[in-house]
């Protein structure tokens, strides 16, 4: 028997908006005659993904010397390079370190981000901020990726934090007033499993009340933590085991121990040896299980589909993108993209409008300017031309007295010699007489 | 700084009472032990810290009591700007006849809110309030039952998670060590192995030496001091800060019941010295140095805030321009403007007085003549 070709009913178009939400199908569900062979596909998708390599991106979180990094190298069982960080930074940054690893042949590309600093400060009011700021960075750069016209996302390395380990010390009382405050201002933007370091610390007893108090204490603050997923049913049920058991009491160490009569990863204290991986010890194995084993893949999901979308969407929106217009109507993308464009090219004119205007105003105004400075200089010129006119006057007053002085003290002068002339002769003829 | 004159209990040899030579005043120890032991001994204690770092457990297995009954632990969200606070617990204990009253003064809060900016200051301001009472009541008329509330001793808890000394432990040390004996100590031990210990024991008394950080000293030895006791006390010094674990609870190890933790691995034993320091601390603060650390508070710090004090006082008279009065200036520490004029009128009426009587001196005795 030949299956028989599987009639699709046709998809109706709108004849006006190519509408994206697809219209209500009739399914029908047929039973197959015999092996197709796309019980293949998830293997095809496996091996695509294999041949492209995985990446995962972890941020840990927490006081210097808590044991961030011999956790990292108790985790993925090697060592990592990693310098002493000091207790004295003026402020919390973060570290990203990029590895290769490769196990049978799977590649992974793992990110390890280390808080340097954090919780030294003697003033942690700022403390959180350049841990948001980082991981709000790398959804950018993905969204910014996204948004481009030539893009290439297969290609792009995801810088998208993953998962953060926050490290909880272990005081036995309760979480500390630093760690509240900062799982509240991350549990929107990344997934948090919180851990209690050190935790070789704390007795059994001890140990119970602390979880149960941490929990509690979350819970009644509202901080969403992550959880392992249920809905699978084949690890539903360990994860809903694991659930119970957060957070996970761990200890790190990279140094082997010889117990029995083989070498296993421990510390040697006087009293005893507390071995990482056996269960009655420390929560380690439920850790890396959960971690690396069973829900890695869950975790970039979530990454993507929940905290990366609630930050593009928070981020759209800012930029005024709306999923609906006032009518109701869904909006395509497209369309907004145009009105944006347009409202920018409209704002653009209307800009430079304004500039010419502002610029025909000013040249306006130097005009007139310069008009007015030239009638004050004619007037000037004016003032002066008759000042000097007046001058002139007057010298020409002058000099006419002069003249007429110098005339008159002549003709006195010539009528005073004629009478001396005249004179003396008179008295001559008188004495002569 | 007068020498701790170290105490050694000596039976009286009866040969000696039959010596003409002898004396007797060999019998003064004995005599000094007896009326202590008749007026009792006070000490005061401060333990400072973030919490969670085993404070209460520790004071209570050091004085192997319960102090901390009805203690109401804050949450995370409550801390996030609280304020430090100073409590007193003050018991009476008694031990083969000697009674110590034991205060315990705590810091609850002290570096656990999220802006710890001069958290330390309620404690400062509380030392200095008590140095301040006892010299009020020192320069007092009546000095009969003066009561001494000064710290004699501060233990500081440094959390054994990090790589060393952190801010908030430097300036709260430097703040205090000229006011308090600080004995700094590595708290909850158990979770470092014995390499880890040495490594960051050491880079504390680096810490501590190159932020000038002055940590009580023990005294040295006297010369004449046997072997045992200077082996013990070098051993004591080179151990310092002492990595401390406390327990109040009895578990059964290696056929005994000590106090203890008890681990799946294993069971830490508080007394046991390969475990921690805790024996030594318990040695050092009470069983040969209580008495020093008593008097180097008295000989010291409280010296030093005296004279500060007075100096600062002085200095202020001499801006008023005070006239020198042959009256000598009463060490009262009261700022108080009325007083002060009154003082100032009495002053000049003295003076007057004096004149008076020099002039009726000088009369008289020209009268003599």
């Amino acid at each position: 028997q030949v299956a028989a070709p599987v009639p699709q009913p046709l998809r109706r178009h709108s004849q006006t908006t190519l509408s994206l939400v697809p219209q209500n199908e009739e399914k029908r569900s047929l039973s197959l005659g015999g092996h197709v062979g796309f019980d293949s596909l998830p293997d095809q998708l496996v091996s695509k993904s294999v041949t492209q390599g995985f990446c995962f991106n972890i941020l840990c979180v927490g006081e210097t010397g808590i044991g961030k990094s011999t956790l990292m190298n108790t985790l993925f069982n090697t060592t990592f390079e990693n310098e002493e960080a000091s207790h004295y930074q003026n402020g919390v940054y973060l570290r990203p370190r990029t590895y290769d690893l490769q196990e049978s042949n799977v590649h992974l590309k793992l990110t390890i981000v280390d808080t340097v600093g954090f919780g030294d400060q003697i003033n942690k009011d700022e403390s959180y901020k350049p841990i948001v700021d980082y991981i709000d960075t790398q959804f950018e750069n993905y969204l910014q990726e996204e948004l481009k016209i030539k893009r290439s996302l297969f290609n792009y390395h995801d810088t998208r934090i993953h998962i953060c380990l926050y490290f909880i010390a272990p005081t036995g009382h309760s979480l500390k007033s630093l760690d509240l405050v900062t799982m509240k201002k991350l549990d929107s933007k990344v997934n948090i499993i919180p851990i209690i370091a050190k935790a070789d610390t704390i007795s059994k007893s001890e140990l119970h009340k602390f979880k149960i108090k941490i929990m509690s204490e979350l819970v009644s603050n509202g901080v969403q933590i992550y959880q392992f997923p249920t809905d699978d049913e084949a690890v539903a049920e360990i994860n809903s085991s694991m659930n119970a058991h957060l957070p996970f009491a761990v200890v790190g160490s990279v140094e082997e121990v010889k117990v029995g009569n083989k070498m296993v990863r421990a510390r040697q204290y006087p009293w005893g040896v507390v071995q990482v991986e056996n269960e009655s010890h420390c929560d380690f194995v439920k850790l890396r299980e959960m971690l690396i084993r069973i829900n890695m893949e869950d975790l970039r999901e979530q990454t993507h589909a929940r905290h990366y979308e609630l930050y593009r969407r928070c981020k759209l929106e800012e930029m005024g993108f709306k999923d609906t217009d006032p009518d109701s109507q869904p909006f395509s993308l497209q369309e907004t993209y145009e009105a944006k464009r347009k409202e920018f090219l409209t704002d653009l004119q209307r800009k430079e409008e304004e500039m010419r205007q502002m610029f025909v105003n000013k040249v306006k105004e130097t005009e007139a300017e310069l008009k007015e400075k030239e009638r004050e200089l004619h007037e000037k010129f004016e003032q002066l031309k008759r000042m000097h006119q007046e001058e002139k006057r007057k010298v020409e007053e002058k000099r006419r007295d002069l003249e007429e002085e110098m005339n008159g003290f002549n003709r006195k002068k010539l009528a005073a010699e004629t009478l001396s002339l005249s004179q003396p002769l008179k008295k001559d003829k008188d004495k002569k007489k | 700084m007068t020498t701790n004159m170290r105490y050694k209990s000596r039976i009286i040899k009866t040969e000696d009472s039959e010596d003409k030579q002898y004396v007797g005043f060999a019998t003064l120890p004995n005599q000094v032990h007896r009326k202590s032991v008749k007026k009792g001994f006070d000490f005061t204690l401060m333990v400072a810290g973030e919490s969670g770092l085993g404070k209460s457990t520790l004071v209570n297995s050091l004085f192997l009591t319960d102090l901390y009954k009805d203690r109401k632990l804050l949450n995370a969200e409550e801390r996030i700007s609280q304020t430090v606070e100073i409590t007193k617990h003050t018991v009476d204990i008694e031990e083969k006849g000697v009674k110590l009253k034991l205060t315990i003064v705590d810091t609850p809060g002290f570096g656990d809110a999220v802006n710890n900016n001069e958290c330390w200051k309620p404690i400062t301001d509380y030392i200095d309030q008590q140095f301040e009472q006892y010299f009020r009541d020192e320069s007092g008329l009546n000095r009969k039952n003066i009561l001494d509330n000064r710290v004699h001793c501060c233990l500081y808890f440094i959390p054994p998670f990090g790589h060393g000394l952190r801010p908030v432990d430097v300036e709260f040390m430097k703040a205090l060590h000229e006011r308090v004996n600080i004995i700094a100590l590595i708290a909850k031990a158990d979770c470092l192995t014995p390499n880890e210990t040495k490594k960051l024991k050491d880079r504390v008394r680096d810490e501590i030496e190159r932020f000038g950080i002055k940590v009580y000293q023990f005294p040295e030895c006297d010369s004449d001091e046997d072997e045992e006791f200077k082996q013990m006390d070098k051993e004591l010094k080179e151990c310092t800060p002492f990595a401390v674990i406390g327990s109040n609870t009895v578990v059964e190890a290696r056929g005994q019941r000590v106090r203890g933790r008890l681990y799946p691995w294993g069971i830490v034993e508080v007394e046991n010295q390969s475990h921690c320091d805790f024996v030594k601390l318990r040695n050092m603060l009470i069983r040969s140095h209580m008495h020093d650390l008593k008097d180097v508070t008295c000989d010291v710090h409280y010296e030093n805030y005296r004279a500060h004090c007075i100096q600062q006082m002085t200095s202020k008279l001499a801006q008023d321009n005070r006239m020198d009065s042959s009256i000598p200036i009463l060490p009262l520490p009261t700022p108080d403007a009325e007083t002060e004029r009154l003082i100032k009128m009495k002053d000049e009426e003295l003076k007057r007085m004096q004149e008076m009587l020099e002039k009726m001196q000088q009369q008289m005795h020209e009268k003599d003549q």
